[in-house]
């Protein structure tokens, strides 16, 4: 099972101090963050995609590309990549170069955003945002495994003998999450691909994560994919950890009542009981997280939400210490006791490359006009790596 | 003897509270037409006040809290929908319009519903067809035409249990229950299952 961090990247002002830190600053933390991710022992770091204030990450895989050459096993992963209002050409070409930096240390999250003004400002109307996702991936999808391809669909411009460069490495694109709330047209997406389907679990009750999960499991057996057990699912989940739980709650419940989603709303208390918030020890926070398990089943990813409300980075790096020391070696062990063999792990780029059967080049070299590039056809010669 | 859910929503702020106590005959009247017409009513009644806080927290965190989700899945799965507010500046209470707020968009559609109201004066009686039945036509609910209106003078009078009043409250109770006792009750929608095939969503269908 995987272990990680997910970032909403967030400028906000701590609400113990008036303090707002800059944008530089926050970009600056963000790396830091990763870097000390790694160092703890996590598996993951991912990064959301926002095009407004008050968040920094834009351009994530320019953040991701530059946390790659700062670490050597971290997963850096995107919570989400906004599949409605990004241009599936752009995805396809940013993280296939992701790809290659970070030697395949990378996967990606398909989300809708909710932003409403996002749409419009990028030509789209979120009142199409499911088939936005729908067309969009599957394009995506066909720019990763086809060398050339030519397409026409509703919301883009017609490709005709377009080739997305760089092509996968080792021909394997990256693993594939979609990340939904609540509309089940997502989860039968990740189903229909065998694609992962990741419940943001955080923010609402856990009876919407249970049952989109129960469905996604369900499809994913249906489009033949494996057993309902075997499908790949992760979760989110928030929590604020001290050695003495009094302490979690006095120094949280501040950035509890001032924070974005929630803020000045339900009490921490009636918060902590209602979704999967947990503010106390790590032993609270191990034995909340082995619960969740109860009700999604056996499952191969678990980021948590640490660093929004306006936290101080050192606050932050406190509790990556607290959760890479005494909180992840305690659930590695206690759910892979759990995980029946036929279960399988997240998929990472070499597991994909070996259920390809080895990976290989997978490089389109242009014919004639090497230079402009005008004219594309496929040459490769597929050379075994 | 068959049975039809009737659902009740008093947003009454005091108590005891003259809107509950319209509400309650309004109920009484809709039983009493269903039971005419032979069917049993299971009837459900929520105040808005003990659910306050929740209303504030379900708009500000995009979900309910266990126990306004209990209110609100009573008035989905409702057959008929009596509501009744009190009449604050102009319109409905603040706290009646942000319980309807935070209903999905399709929860009321093709839903009968009684819409009442009380206040200080008679005044304010058209505040009703004003404000509710225009709200309740955008829910696309099926609005009874006769919407109850009561005055604090109407509860008074030397002809208070066969005045005008008490005569509306049956008509409009007959009314509702008309268009419950003719309705099918339909499936309840699961909105976390799909109708429609992944390919025919790939296809824009």
């Amino acid at each position: 099972m995987q272990f990680g961090i997910f970032t909403v990247g967030d400028v906000t002002t701590d609400p113990t101090t008036g303090r707002t830190p800059t944008e530089h600053e926050r970009i600056k933390a963000t790396v830091a963050i990763a870097t000390k991710a790694e160092e703890v022992g996590l598996d993951v770091f991912a990064t959301g995609q926002h095009h407004n204030p008050p968040f920094i990450p834009s351009a994530p895989t320019t953040t991701l590309a530059y946390i790659a050459a700062q670490t050597e096993r971290l997963i850096l992963s995107t919570s989400t990549t906004l599949i409605t209002t990004t241009d599936p050409v752009r995805i396809a070409e940013d993280y296939a170069t992701l790809q290659h930096l970070s030697d395949g240390r990378n996967d990606l999250m398909m989300g809708r955003g909710n932003t409403g003004p996002v749409y419009p400002w990028f030509g789209k109307d979120i009142r199409q945002g499911i088939e936005l996702a729908i067309e969009n991936y599957h394009l995506l999808r066909r720019l990763w495994t086809e060398d050339v391809v030519d397409w026409e669909g509703k919301f883009r411009t017609p490709l005709q003998g377009f080739t997305s460069t760089p092509r996968p490495l080792d021909g394997v694109p990256p693993f594939v999450w979609h990340g939904s709330i609540r509309s089940p047209e997502i989860a039968e997406q990740a189903a229909y691909y065998g694609d992962g389907f990741f419940a943001n679990h955080i923010f609402w009750p856990a009876s919407h994560t249970e049952r989109m999960i129960a469905f996604y499991r369900q499809r994913f057996e249906h489009y033949g994919h494996g057993t309902a057990d075997q499908a790949i699912v992760g979760l989110g989940g928030q929590v604020f950890m001290r050695k003495n739980s009094q302490e979690a709650v006095d120094e949280f419940r501040p950035y509890f009542d001032n924070a974005p989603v929630y803020g000045h709303g339900p009490s921490m208390e009636d918060f902590t009981r209602e979704t999967p918030l947990t503010v106390g020890s790590p032993a609270q926070v191990i034995e909340r997280t082995l619960g969740f398990r109860e009700y999604v089943g056996d499952y191969q990813r678990q980021l948590f939400l640490m660093d929004h409300a306006g936290l101080p980075l050192k606050t932050v790096l406190e509790q990556l210490d607290l959760l890479g020391e005494e909180v992840v070696p305690v659930l590695r062990k206690e759910f892979a006791a759990l995980k029946p063999d036929h279960v399988p792990d997240a998929p990472t780029h070499a597991s994909l490359v070996a259920a390809a059967g080895g990976g290989h080049d997978a490089t389109v070299h242009a014919d004639g006009d090497d230079v402009t590039g005008t004219s594309v056809q496929e040459s490769t010669e597929e050379a075994t790596v | 003897m068959t049975s039809r859910t009737i659902t009740v929503i008093s947003a009454g702020l005091s108590d005891p509270s003259s809107t509950r106590l319209l509400a309650d005959r309004l109920t009484q009247a809709v039983r009493d037409g269903l039971l005419t017409r032979g069917i049993d009513a299971d009837v459900r009644v929520h105040g808005l006040r003990e659910h306050a806080h929740d209303i504030t927290d379900a708009m500000l965190t995009g979900f309910a809290p266990a126990g306004l989700q209990t209110v609100i899945d009573d008035v989905v799965a409702a057959d008929g929908l009596v509501v009744a507010t009190p009449i604050f500046t102009a319109s409905c209470s603040g706290l009646f319009k942000s319980f309807i707020d935070v209903l999905e968009k399709d929860a009321l559609a093709a839903k009968p519903v009684l819409i009442a109201a009380t206040a200080g004066t008679a005044r304010h009686s058209l505040a009703l067809e004003h404000a509710l039945r225009p709200l309740f036509a955008y829910l696309r609910a099926v609005v009874v035409p006769t919407a109850v209106f009561a005055a604090a003078e109407d509860w008074g009078g030397a002809d208070g249990a066969t005045g005008p009043l008490q005569e509306r409250i049956e008509r409009a109770g007959g009314e509702l229950a008309a268009l419950v006792a003719a309705r099918e009750a339909p499936p309840a929608a699961d909105p976390f299952t799909l109708t429609s095939s992944f390919e025919d969503m790939l296809a824009g269908r």
